[in-house]
């Protein structure tokens, strides 16, 4: 995950008081039950460098305005509670350091575009959710095996990548496509597919080409990138989801030869 | 790590490493400016073994603190990262109400639970085995016992404790906010319980504990919806963290030895003819009475010894 690398090591600079910076954060709020419309409030927060808009978050529902509502969980980056507009993009707010902003402008922050808006900056779920559970995000394998199912490294490697996935929906909710066509199964549904398919240990990879293979499916995709840009866990999404395409074309799953290293065979 | 775990060094248990590192800048050897974290060595394993099998940690150094640990040493300091005790289940997922009453249709599994895979230390990887294979049990033996189970008789409006905590907590008009409380809370149990304790140190959490169950009794929250209201959640909990952090603290404090997880500097030694046995502690009283002793009454259960006999840890 190059992209979230940080410029320089800021630790290994001389001692020096910390500077706090006030930070100005205009948020998109809506509360259902009072507001008939969504509005935009400011606030101002003093904030280190190596804040992130979490810690903004928490700061201004804890100290300022305790009605101020947001999903998160983990606050590093792995369960995929906080993915939200900032600045226009779609980023987790557990992953965006203060210091990685321009902060002499106001910080905009609003929930992910696409799925219906519940309160501030939380979004309904259950729509990206339904197309997950639609691909059968599960192991499907006919045989109970007495020990572990042996894979190679090259064949785990095979779709090492869309293991990373943590749901978080960045990539779903800043998908042109998806804002318009809310059945479109959307990139985070065959990005979990795909874990699935390219998985030597797995037997319905047929039955996940056959579903994405629908007028909802892999065929809407436009190639905008949108997705992999959207992404905090640095997946290749468009490039995961050409090869369910190209998976599709050839009507199986089945790895060229040329992909894979010689490997012992499925016992 | 060689003055303190000879032996296996850096591969010393967790509950070790952990006070390794809190003795390491009390007594002043501490790294950076304010002398407050110890440096944690990692160059020697490489890039490529950096980036393939430890990738989520190394990334969070480069992310948060601007360190790549392939090249530099990473700032550490211990923190509280699971809760090893809780709600008492048998190996089936059962919830118990003593030592082995089992409260009919209720399960328990994972963090909030206590199965006992734990006994007084985390090991790496343990809370896998408490969700994925107690998960599993407890969900298989939920449906098992659905199937056939009569409905109980319940009370007359048995929601209303519930919404009644709810409504009080949502509608209350005092002036004592939660983030402020909380964090009271978590700076004085990571000062006075954590990897070191003491009869003193405790006696002065049990203090902080009652003081801000008071204040507690003043709180209000500015989220006065029905929907989705986090203010509300937060609130809720933060009242189940006080009776939590109050177990916590009554219960270390009654256990004069150290074992595992638990250290204390008075009375350092582990001690297997007192106290190996698990601590059990039940509510008897009002929560809000000033002294502990007069809301919490602690039981023990036996351990139960299979394949390991217990020895002393020398690393
Ligand atoms: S593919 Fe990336 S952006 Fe999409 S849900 Fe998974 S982690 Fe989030
Ligand atoms: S809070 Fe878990 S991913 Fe941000």
């Amino acid at each position: 995950m190059a992209t979230a690398v940080a410029e320089g090591s800021s630790a290994a600079q001389a001692p020096a008081p910390i500077q706090a910076f006030t930070v100005t954060l205009i948020i998109r709020r809506f509360d259902p039950e009072k507001d008939a419309e969504p509005y935009w409030q400011d606030f101002d927060v003093e904030l280190y460098a190596t804040d992130r808009v979490l810690d903004a978050l928490h700061k201004i529902k804890w100290e300022q305005d305790g009605s101020l509502s947001f999903r998160r969980s983990c606050a590093h980056g792995v369960c995929g509670s906080d993915a939200m507009r900032i600045n226009g993009r779609n980023r987790l707010a557990c992953k965006t350091l203060i210091k990685d902003l321009d902060i002499s402008k106001p910080i905009y922050v609003e929930a992910i575009k696409g799925l219906p808006l519940e309160k501030d900056l939380i979004v309904d779920m259950e729509p990206f959710f339904e197309s997950y559970r639609e691909i059968q995000p599960f192991l499907i394998a006919s045989d109970k095996p007495e020990k572990e199912r042996i894979q190679s490294a090259a064949q785990r490697e095979r779709f090492d990548d869309t293991t990373k996935c943590i749901l978080c929906a960045a990539c779903t909710s800043s998908c042109p496509v998806f804002w318009t066509d809310g059945q479109y199964f959307g990139p985070a549904a065959i990005v979990n597919a795909h874990r699935f398919i390219f998985d030597s240990r797995d037997e319905g990879a047929q039955v996940r080409l056959d579903i994405l293979n629908d007028k909802e499916g892999v065929w809407r995709c436009r190639t905008t990138f949108n997705c992999t840009e959207a992404c905090p866990r640095g997946i290749q999404v468009t490039k995961a989801i050409a090869e369910v395409k190209n998976a599709i074309m050839r009507g199986s799953a089945d790895i060229p030869v040329s992909d894979l290293a010689p490997t012992p065979q499925r016992a | 790590m060689e003055r303190y775990a000879p032996t296996i060094k850096d591969l010393a248990p967790r509950d070790i490493v952990s006070r390794c590192m809190v003795q390491e800048v009390a007594e002043g050897r501490g790294a950076g400016p304010n002398k407050d974290y110890v440096l944690l060595d990692c160059t020697h394993l490489g890039a490529e073994v950096l980036e393939t099998k430890l990738p989520d940690i190394t990334e969070f150094a480069r992310t948060y603190l601007g360190v790549d640990p392939v090249y530099e040493p990473v700032p550490v300091m211990p923190t509280a990262h699971y809760a090893m005790g809780g709600i008492p289940t048998n190996v089936k997922g059962e919830v118990l109400s003593d030592n082995d009453t089992i409260v009919p249709g209720l399960y328990a599994a994972g963090e909030c639970a206590c199965v006992s895979v734990h006994g007084s230390n985390r090991l790496g990887t343990n809370s896998l085995l408490d969700i994925n294979v107690f998960g599993k049990r407890s969900g298989n033996n939920a449906v098992e016992y659905a199937k056939t189970a009569e409905f109980v008789p319940l009370p007359e409006n048995p929601a209303a404790f519930v919404t009644g905590l709810v409504d009080q907590v949502r509608t209350a008009s005092g002036t004592e906010r939660i983030g402020a409380l909380r964090k009271e809370l978590q700076d004085e149990m990571d000062r006075n319980a954590q990897v070191f304790r003491t009869d003193e140190s405790l006696a002065k959490v049990t203090e902080t504990i009652h003081e801000l169950r008071q204040r507690y009794q003043n709180i209000s929250i500015q989220d006065k919806g029905h929907r989705y209201n986090t203010d509300l959640l937060e609130a809720i909990e933060l009242g189940f963290l006080l009776d939590l952090a109050e177990v916590v603290v009554y219960s270390a404090r009654n256990r004069k030895e150290s074992r595992g997880g638990h250290q204390r500097d008075d009375y350092p030694k582990r001690d297997d003819e007192t106290y190996m046995k698990h601590t059990m502690a039940y509510l008897t009283g009002d929560p809000h009475s000033a002294d502990a002793a007069d809301h919490i009454s602690l039981g023990w259960k036996p351990v139960v010894i299979t394949n390991y006999q217990p020895m002393e840890r020398k690393y």
